[in-house]
């Protein structure tokens, strides 16, 4: 057996004992149902979702959300990156000065954009795209400003101009760094707008979480979560995959 | 052009990188001269440091000399010269997103020669370096020996008259060092370029040169101008023949007391 399949049994194995002792924490009746409800309820409560009026429109609310603060950042931090990059000073000068505004933790800043646009989506989407920023912005910089020297040089003594030098190999040489800081800024924007939902909000999936802990309704909210974990899990995957696909040189 | 200017003309040319007063200010270059003929095929072999890769890139057009002149057929050189002058790296200068037929064409792609041209002439180029196989190849997928074929491909598709050649053998092993030497030497005889090449090896300085420069160390000059007398292309025989192991000495002789000079050591005392 190859290493890739028993490290996906492995794995498998894995999930399945947490679930396992989920399952026996629950029917041996030491643990209240109301702290972990029984595996069977949340599973019922997963299929009952679909069918709920009130899930559509909020899972629609927090996509919405995240599609918004990922373009807004998108933007902005490789527009920021760029304009970093071009020069040696910048790079000195502002690169540090990001790589320490990532470390604070900007979701301090949710109260503010309550204030400044409200309960709704404007200020989940502004939180979002502000933590979604850094990544994509650090990551855009250390790309561009990481090219190969060589590959520059080779460019010049073809007879590159500045424009196809920047879109023939300073942009592909760059693109694995800035697919990792989108994949990176993508993950970041989702957690933002979840945990910014369940803080103050009117609508989302971490409004609905939020308001059934409040009802005590917990075997509903842990399928809103796990449904949010899935919603997490598929978000991976698809930047994963379009990461991939501006790689493909790299897997052959 | 004056038809009878050489093909390129080095006139006193100095070079320093570091401001002045900087304590790590380096004079790379200091005042060195050289005359190449059209088709004629020039090594430059020397101690580390002392400005012959600088020297090619200047030739080249990617650098300004701080001093002396510098000319292409008679012109004076102010930049790249894409039409006259192509250049071939160390292996790692092959763009590695690219496949192989892609690298070859973008040099053309950046000069604006029309989509089906530059295929046609990436291939025929292809071909001349026995790489028709591997057009559709990523280079990490080539072996360090082909990756630099696949350089020499892509400087030839830009029919150039000179070809500036930067230790292209630097990573290869010494097997495959031998044999691309005498596949270079067999397709540049046919070629009938101008070509000027930094080596660390001074058998293959030999093996594939009409004159061998030699720098002196830093500030460098060119000390002295070795000529090869032999036929292209070079074979193997060539290789192992009485007379390159008797100028590869000369060679060694010339470059010793300039070798030990950069690394701080004394000139050696005659006979000891």
């Amino acid at each position: 057996m190859n290493s890739r399949v028993t490290q996906r049994l492995v794995q498998a194995a894995f999930v399945a004992s947490i679930a396992l002792l989920w399952h026996f924490a629950t029917a041996s009746g030491r643990v209240a149902p109301l702290l972990l409800p029984p595996m069977p309820a949340v599973g019922h409560e997963l299929s009952a979702l679909a069918a709920d009026a009130d899930f559509w429109p909020d899972l629609r609310t927090t996509l919405f959300e995240l599609v918004m603060a990922f373009l807004l950042a998108a933007a902005a931090g490789t527009a920021a990156g760029y304009a970093v990059s071009r020069t040696r000073y910048a790079v000195r000068t502002f690169e540090p000065l990001m790589a320490g505004m990532y470390a604070v933790p900007a979701i301090l800043l949710f109260p503010l954009y309550v204030l400044f646009f409200g309960l709704g989506p404007g200020s989940k989407i502004a939180i979002g795209a502000t933590i979604a920023f850094f990544p994509v912005a650090l990551s855009t910089i250390t790309g561009l400003s990481g090219v190969n020297r060589l590959y520059l040089t080779a460019a010049r003594s073809m007879g590159a101009s500045s424009g196809q030098t920047f879109r023939l190999v300073m942009l592909p040489a760059a693109l694995p760094a800035i697919l990792a800081g989108l994949r990176i800024g993508a993950n970041a924007a989702f957690m933002a707008i979840l945990g910014a939902e369940t803080i103050a909000s009117f609508a989302g999936l971490g409004h609905r979480i939020v308001s059934m802990a409040e009802s005590m309704d917990t075997a509903k909210m842990f399928a809103n979560i796990v449904l949010a974990m899935s919603v997490a899990a598929m978000i991976n995957i698809a930047v994963s995959a379009a990461e991939k696909r501006g790689w493909k040189h790299e897997q052959a | 052009m004056t038809p009878a200017a050489p093909a390129i003309r080095v006139q006193n040319v100095s070079q320093t990188y570091g401001a002045a007063g900087d304590p790590r200010r380096v004079v790379a270059l200091g005042g060195a001269s050289l005359e190449i003929a059209r088709g004629e095929m020039v090594c430059l072999v020397g101690p580390s440091g002392c400005g012959k890769s600088t020297l090619l890139n200047l030739i080249g057009g990617l650098a300004t000399p701080e001093s002396g002149n510098i000319w292409i057929d008679g012109e004076p050189v102010r930049g790249p010269q894409p039409q006259k002058v192509a250049f071939v790296f160390q292996e790692s200068a092959l763009f590695p997103w690219r496949t192989i037929q892609e690298n070859v064409e973008l040099g053309m792609e950046f000069q604006g020669v029309p989509v089906s041209e530059r295929a046609s002439r990436a291939r025929e180029s292809l071909a001349t370096a026995g790489l028709s196989a591997f057009a559709s190849h990523y280079p990490r997928q080539l072996s360090g020996g082909m990756k630099q074929r696949a350089q020499l491909a892509r400087a030839l598709a830009l029919r150039t008259g000179i070809l500036l050649m930067d230790e292209p053998f630097a990573a290869l092993d010494e097997q495959t060092r031998m044999v691309f030497g005498e596949e270079l030497s067999l397709l540049l005889a046919n070629a009938g370029k101008t070509i000027v090449l930094v080596t660390h090896s001074l058998t293959e300085a030999v093996f594939l040169a009409d004159r061998v420069a030699v720098f002196s160390a830093r500030p460098g000059r060119i000390k002295q101008i070795v000529s090869v007398d032999e036929e292209h292309p070079r074979r193997q025989s060539f290789m192992t023949s009485p007379k390159l192991a008797q100028l590869r000495n000369e060679l060694y002789d010339l470059l010793h007391d300039e070798i030990r000079s950069t690394m701080n050591l004394p000139a050696a005392e005659p006979g000891q």
